[in-house]
């Protein structure tokens, strides 16, 4: 396998709130290879969207990075001053967020927007920038890009709006894009259809991408690798297959069984019990303990970081490896 | 059909109420009539060679020595009422107008300014707003006309620095809220330069309740620099407003000369009301809360 794209390690992102301090990725580590997909899956409030803000160097006070690496092609930038920062962001390192009827900006055209992002960070004309843009559009599958261009966002539909985000993502051909549950509030059809345009684009370039989401479904489709967090902590991570197929920790397994598609109907979905815990309240020991049916006492102690014979890595005492 | 721009569903939304058009309507008018005030005045109140002061205190409808018309009357030196009214309301829709815009420049600045930067920056900023807006205004303009004298530009001075701070609360208010959008979020992952973000991203987005603001402030505006006026601390005697007008007339109410403040007075009041309406309206039309 080639050379990382973006390499984390042991990052650790706090926040000082007033209840204290609130650990909201715990000691985070994976790699992304080019032209590869990580899936980032967990809950709301597991630290997904968190990981992503500190490897884009956006976590603001109270939220502070205690520890950890990020090297972007091998360079670190954690804490880098903001001016090369800046340079990174949007250039080498694109986001994607959530809901594309926020994202763009209600008062501005599309061009505006999109223009203003590549001069931003290329030194290029009016002219060429719009060129650019009406490019990016037509690459993300939106018909006669020119005449798009000049639209308010609110006269495009939500599948389009995600597109032109998406657009403004892979414009400056970034070597990783992270998107943050993109296609989470489009519908159905929409969603694959985009699915299906953002992977091709990614092979085609080779860009590496993190993809936060709560769908257990679309990261089969589309991921290369699954990095499930709990409670700020990877609790599992390797290949997809393997994962998926044989989910090693209790709580991955207690994902997949609540995906509907699993049981046949009518038959209860077996669902994870109880609530995920609060970060500043957490159990002691393993966080997910009280909600796992494996747990022992042992669990009271928290799991290291084991190796599993397919190189994933878990957090558990009793990895279920090989027993599904 | 829905409309295609913001604007033109903007106009669509306003021709909506057909009080809201009138309004606008008769604000054009008086706008208009203030702007080309040689024009639409028959007479020139400042060129004293027009002036009879023979022709003094004349009731309305009278005839003067030259045959002029009074249609509302003359004043006590002879100035056709109705000519006087329309210079008046030159100036005081010139001093209001480049008092808002001026407040409302300072206001989005400084409101905006403490909206991003949070901190001490943001609570010192909002303090100082807190402590001018706990003030009544006529007070603070009274005490800031008695240090800096008489004039339309220290008029205007005095009424940018008490408006100057309902602009920056309401300017953070929005600020705060459209800063936590994500649109933000996304132009900072494009590393779009901050202050580009913030006066070309969000500053538009802010823009809605202003507008509303600044509307209905103008009407306080001319009625803050009518009641200085009136008081004899706003414009100087050479440039009558409406409020100045009304003043020179006080005295006369009582001996049965009633137009000579009447007028006037009727004009303020339709002014206020007129833009009031519009004000209304706008809010009415601008406010996310109540869109349809």
């Amino acid at each position: 396998m080639s050379a990382p794209i973006l390499s984390v390690s042991g990052l650790t992102t706090d926040f000082e709130t007033r209840d204290g301090t609130l650990r909201a990725a715990d000691n985070v580590s994976f790699d992304v290879a080019p032209g590869e997909v990580l899936g980032l899956v967990g809950e709301s409030g597991s630290g997904k969207t968190i990981t992503g803000f500190s490897i884009m160097g956006l976590i603001e006070a109270p939220g502070v990075i205690r520890a950890g690496q990020v090297l972007l092609k091998g360079q670190s930038i954690l804490g880098l001053p903001d001016a090369k920062l800046r340079a990174l962001r949007g250039d080498r390192i694109a986001m994607i967020f959530q809901d594309p009827m926020m994202t763009l900006n209600p008062v501005l055209r599309i061009d505006t927007q999109m223009i203003e992002t590549i001069r931003a960070h290329r030194d290029v004309s009016r002219a060429r920038a719009r060129e650019m843009a009406a490019h990016a559009l037509e690459l993300v599958g939106i018909p006669s890009p020119v005449e798009r261009l000049r639209a308010y966002p609110h006269e495009l539909s939500g599948g389009m709006r995600q597109r032109v985000v998406i657009a403004i993502a892979l414009m400056l051909e970034p070597d990783l894009i992270i998107a943050d549950e993109p296609t989470t509030a489009l519908d159905v059809t929409i969603q694959s259809q985009i699915l299906f345009e953002m992977q091709k684009l990614m092979t085609a370039r080779q860009t590496a991408m993190i993809w936060i989401t709560h769908d257990l479904t679309v990261v089969a489709g589309l991921a290369h690798k699954v990095a499930v967090m709990y409670a700020g902590r990877v609790v599992e991570y390797g290949g997809v297959d393997q994962l998926l197929d044989a989910p090693a920790h209790p709580y991955t397994l207690g994902l997949m069984q609540s995906i509907p598609s699993n049981v046949p109907r009518g038959q209860r979905l077996t669902q994870i019990p109880g609530m995920a815990p609060s970060l500043l309240n957490l159990p002691k020991g393993c966080a997910f303990a009280p909600r796992c049916t494996y747990a022992t006492e042992t669990c009271q102690l928290a799991p290291d970081e084991q190796i599993l014979s397919d190189g994933r890595r878990v957090r558990c005492h009793h990895a279920l490896g090989g027993r599904t | 059909m829905t409309p295609d721009t913001p604007f033109k569903r903007f106009v669509a939304d306003y021709i909506s109420s057909p009080t809201a058009v009138i309004a606008a309507v008769g604000m054009m008018v008086i706008i208009l009539a203030a702007v080309f005030a040689e024009i639409v005045a028959p007479q020139n109140p400042y060129d004293l060679a027009t002036i009879n002061i023979l022709d003094g205190s004349l009731e309305p409808g009278s005839i003067g020595f030259d045959g002029f018309h009074y249609w509302l009357g003359s004043d006590e030196q002879g100035r056709d009422m109705y000519s006087a009214m329309i210079f008046g309301l030159r100036i005081s829709l010139v001093v209001s107008i480049v008092a808002v815009t001026t407040s409302v420049v300072i206001g989005l600045t400084v409101g905006m300014v403490a909206a991003w930067r949070g901190g001490w920056v943001e609570s010192v900023i909002m303090r100082i707003v807190d402590i001018q807006l706990s003030f009544p205004a006529l007070l603070v303009a009274l005490m800031l006309l008695a240090i800096l004298g008489k004039g339309v530009d220290k008029v205007i001075i005095a009424l940018v620095l008490i408006q100057w701070a309902y602009f920056a609360r309401a300017v953070r208010g929005a600020a705060l809220v459209e800063i936590r959008k994500d649109y933000v979020m996304a132009a900072r992952c494009a590393a779009i330069n901050p202050s580009r973000i913030l006066f070309r991203h969000v500053m538009p987005n802010c823009m809605p309740p202003i507008i509303v603001i600044a509307t209905v402030q103008i009407a306080n505006a001319i009625a803050i620099e009518a009641a200085l006026s009136f008081l004899g601390v706003g414009v100087p005697i050479t440039e009558p407003s409406l409020g100045l007008l009304i003043s020179n007339g006080f005295g006369y109410l009582l001996s049965g000369r009633y137009w000579i403040s009447f007028y006037p007075g009727i004009a303020l009041l339709v002014t206020l009301v007129l833009i009031n309406l519009v004000g209304d309206h706008l809010r009415d039309i601008l406010n996310p809360r109540m869109q349809r």
